[in-house]
């Protein structure tokens, strides 16, 4: 994991007490909310319906045992005792005050942490894979290449009042398991015909009101290329990017606007037109220094395979389904990487609390290399595992509540706060996603059904990605009353797809029912059960299950 | 409105003049960037200080003939919300080597300053009672950079590379 040196910490350190300095003025009255709104983002504070809420940066969703105490203590002390993870691997404390918020600054720089950047029209914090440097299936580790755009981002003096907010996510793996196409930059690490690592960049998906999926502006940049390049999109898009609606704000629209081939050749323009003093290049021996933090740890040599593991699984038939459902496949013979789904029935997806996230970190410490990462699918994981210590990991969740055996199952649901917590919501989208998690109480037909993604948002903002849920779940406002709209064929991965809008809306307690008899359908026409819904209807099309989501009794 | 010059309050001796206005006989003056590129010559030809005043969506490099000729560059922030003069500071100062004033106008709020240094202005209008004191305060609220810019190249990937020199020198 990265540390920081004195410049970044000094950085932190002087971030904080400006922070305190806004504060204390917009408390004295000196500085009007309507100014103070723009500073306050750019440390992650919003105003929502009953508090400020506070969103921490998790760079690239790595955490240390360390810092996840940290926080629980900010949890503990500055909030209601727990925090909420985000879809872009960050963390939201719901019920903070404003004037405590820089001794919550200070605390987190304490361990090396900050919220610069999780709000406003800046570029956001960088996210990426969160098995990077334990999966089996990626290139390299790109977690280097995030630290390396999380510095150069930081308080760029000229990115700093974007048309609209910039969201920058790396992979290095297929499967992306950043949703790199629905970002506003998403950057895949692969080779080029020489066999030298670079980067693809794609410009312009997104989600909220607008969905798209990213298109390759550039096949391959070179890493030495790569900080000066994104500086031609950045500055393509602040001198260009609508600034007339904030709904047409984001680079998406830019791109579409001008087209693909325009937008390419303005930015190869701008990029071929950047002199010496222009240029963002890193001396290889800095790119050296932040690559050694993220050297591989120090793994054990083990067979791949684990008897104790084994043993335990045909004793215990709960664990058996969470090993089954839990585990992801590791480059070390021996090892595991586990996913701590945050997701057990009734509760909000992506709560945890204090004392949870002190046992992760407990468990992190003593069975994970000190390793812990936030996923987009808002669950923890611990990316090291040894597979012989997988029954105490088990059991040590189990007695912190957080053995819920669905990752990536029709339960492990993504959702915005809603209604609510959130003010720019039209529905409440806790409540639904509880509704329809109980459709998989049963664990045996939940593991029946299989892979499902199913996203739920509580307005068109999209924050719980509903676009891109194999099964998206959209809460509108008529009139007064609360709506649902379904959307069919999303998904995130390398073959990211933006879903479509079934049909009319339905009521808050029509959802499952009718999700209920759409998985039905599902179960009955796909051809093995390895087929995810999204490629039955591929194979299909959408018109089978469109009939059976309205065809009440 | 006080004027700073690099953080001193100073006497604004300029004046814009409106598009189809007549031109006073003296003075220093400001123009739009379509009267510039269409009357440059005889602006240029008489013996006075111009300058020109860019709208938001203007590009510099339609001035770069001229820069060595001018004395101001008036950039504006509609709202402060609204960033694309610090592209166009960028661009004059590092690009195309401008070396006379860059001046902020609108909506200049205290907060954004050490954004504007950074970005290559060297005159703010700020509506600020000590302005002088805002100015310094702002100008040196943070000690280190991660990017080169206008003021600086001595970033902190810099000076960690000088660190390095220096220890393999030892």
């Amino acid at each position: 994991m990265y540390r920081y040196d004195e410049f970044d910490e000094t950085l932190v350190r002087e971030r904080a007490k400006q922070f305190r300095g806004q504060v204390e003025r917009r408390l004295k009255g000196e500085l009007k909310e309507e100014n103070f709104k723009p500073l306050r983002l750019q440390n992650g504070v919003y105003l929502q319906l009953h508090a400020y809420m506070f969103r921490i940066a998790v760079p690239y969703g790595q955490l240390s045992s360390r810092k996840l105490r940290q926080l629980a203590m900010i949890a503990d002390k500055y909030d209601k005792g727990y925090g909420h993870f985000t879809t872009r691997q960050n963390i939201q404390f719901n019920w903070i005050k404003l004037a405590e918020i820089p001794d919550a600054l200070e605390a987190l720089a304490d361990v090396e942490m900050h919220a610069i950047q999780t709000s406003g029209n800046c570029i956001r914090n960088v996210t990426s894979d969160h098995l990077a440097g334990a999966a089996f299936d990626e290139l390299e580790d790109p977690r280097p290449w995030c630290e390396i755009i999380r510095q150069w981002s930081t308080f760029h003096p000229e990115f700093s009042a974007l048309p609209r907010k910039f969201k920058i996510a790396v992979t290095a793996a297929t499967p992306d398991r950043a949703a790199v196409k629905v970002h506003d930059i998403g950057l895949l690490m692969k080779k080029n015909a020489e066999g030298e690592v670079g980067f693809e960049v794609l410009v312009g998906g997104g989600l909220g009101r607008t969905p798209y999926i990213g298109l390759t502006i550039r096949d391959w940049v070179s890493k030495q290329d790569l900080l000066s390049y994104l500086e031609a999109n950045m500055r393509v898009y602040n001198r260009h990017g609508r600034r007339d609606n904030k709904y047409k704000a984001r680079i998406k629209i830019l791109v579409n606007e001008l087209g693909e081939a325009e937008y390419r050749r303005e930015v190869e323009e701008e990029f071929a037109n950047q002199n010496a003093w222009e240029k963002v290049v890193l001396p290889q021996e800095e790119v050296d220094r932040i690559t050694a933090y993220f050297a591989p740890p120090k793994f054990e040599t083990l067979p791949a395979k684990s008897a104790a593991l084994d043993a335990a699984i045909a004793a215990d038939r709960h664990f058996a389904r969470w090993t089954k459902n839990n585990l992801r496949a590791h480059k070390i013979p021996g090892y595991t990487a586990v996913h701590i789904a945050l997701k057990p029935q009734g509760v909000a997806p992506g709560d945890c609390s204090s004392a949870q996230m002190r046992a992760a970190a407990d468990i992190a410490e003593k069975f994970g290399l000190d390793d812990i990462r936030v996923a987009h699918e808002q669950d923890l994981v611990l990316p090291h595992v040894k597979l012989d210590d997988v029954p105490a990991v088990y059991a040590a969740l189990k007695a912190a509540d957080m053995h819920a055996s669905n990752a990536g199952l029709g339960s492990d649901i993504i959702a915005c706060p809603g209604l609510d917590y959130c003010n720019l919501s039209n529905a409440r989208s806790i409540s639904v996603a509880n509704e329809v998690q109980a459709l998989f109480a049963d664990p045996e037909f939940e593991d029946e059904v299989g892979t499902l993604h199913i996203n739920v948002s509580g307005c068109i903002n999209a924050c719980g990605h509903h676009h891109v849920g194999h099964i998206g779940i959209l809460g509108v406002d008529k009139k007064g009353e609360e709506f649902y709209q379904i959307l069919f064929g999303g998904r995130a991965d390398e073959k990211a797809a933006i879903g479509e809008i079934q049909g009319p809306g339905l009521r808050h307690e029509e959802v499952a029912p009718a999700l209920k008899r759409v998985i039905s359908r599902y179960m009955e026409l796909r051809i093995s059960k390895t087929e995810k819904l999204a490629d039955t209807m591929t194979r299909l099309g959408q018109a089978p299950f469109k009939e059976a989501l309205y065809a009440s009794a | 409105m006080p004027l700073l010059k690099d953080g001193k309050v100073v006497d604004d001796v300029w004046a814009f003049v409106e598009d189809g206005h007549e031109l006073s006989p003296g003075g220093c003056i400001t123009v739009s960037l379509a009267r510039f590129l269409s009357e440059h010559d005889q602006l240029l030809a008489r013996n006075r200080s111009i300058g020109v005043r860019l709208a938001v969506s203007d590009d510099p490099a339609l001035l770069a003939p001229f820069l060595d000729q001018l004395h101001l560059i008036e950039l504006q922030f509609p709202k402060y919300t609204d960033g694309r003069a610090f592209s166009q500071s960028q661009l004059l100062r590092r690009r195309y080597n401008y070396k006379g004033e860059i001046r902020a106008t609108g909506q200049v709020l205290r907060d954004q300053l050490r954004l504007m240094i950074r970005s290559g202005f060297d005159a703010v209008m700020i509506d600020e009672a000590n302005a002088e004191g805002v100015y310094d305060f702002s100008a040196h609220e943070f000690s280190e950079f991660y990017q080169a810019a206008s003021d600086t190249t001595d970033t902190i990937f810099m000076k960690r590379q000088k660190k390095r020199e220096e220890k393999a020198a030892e």
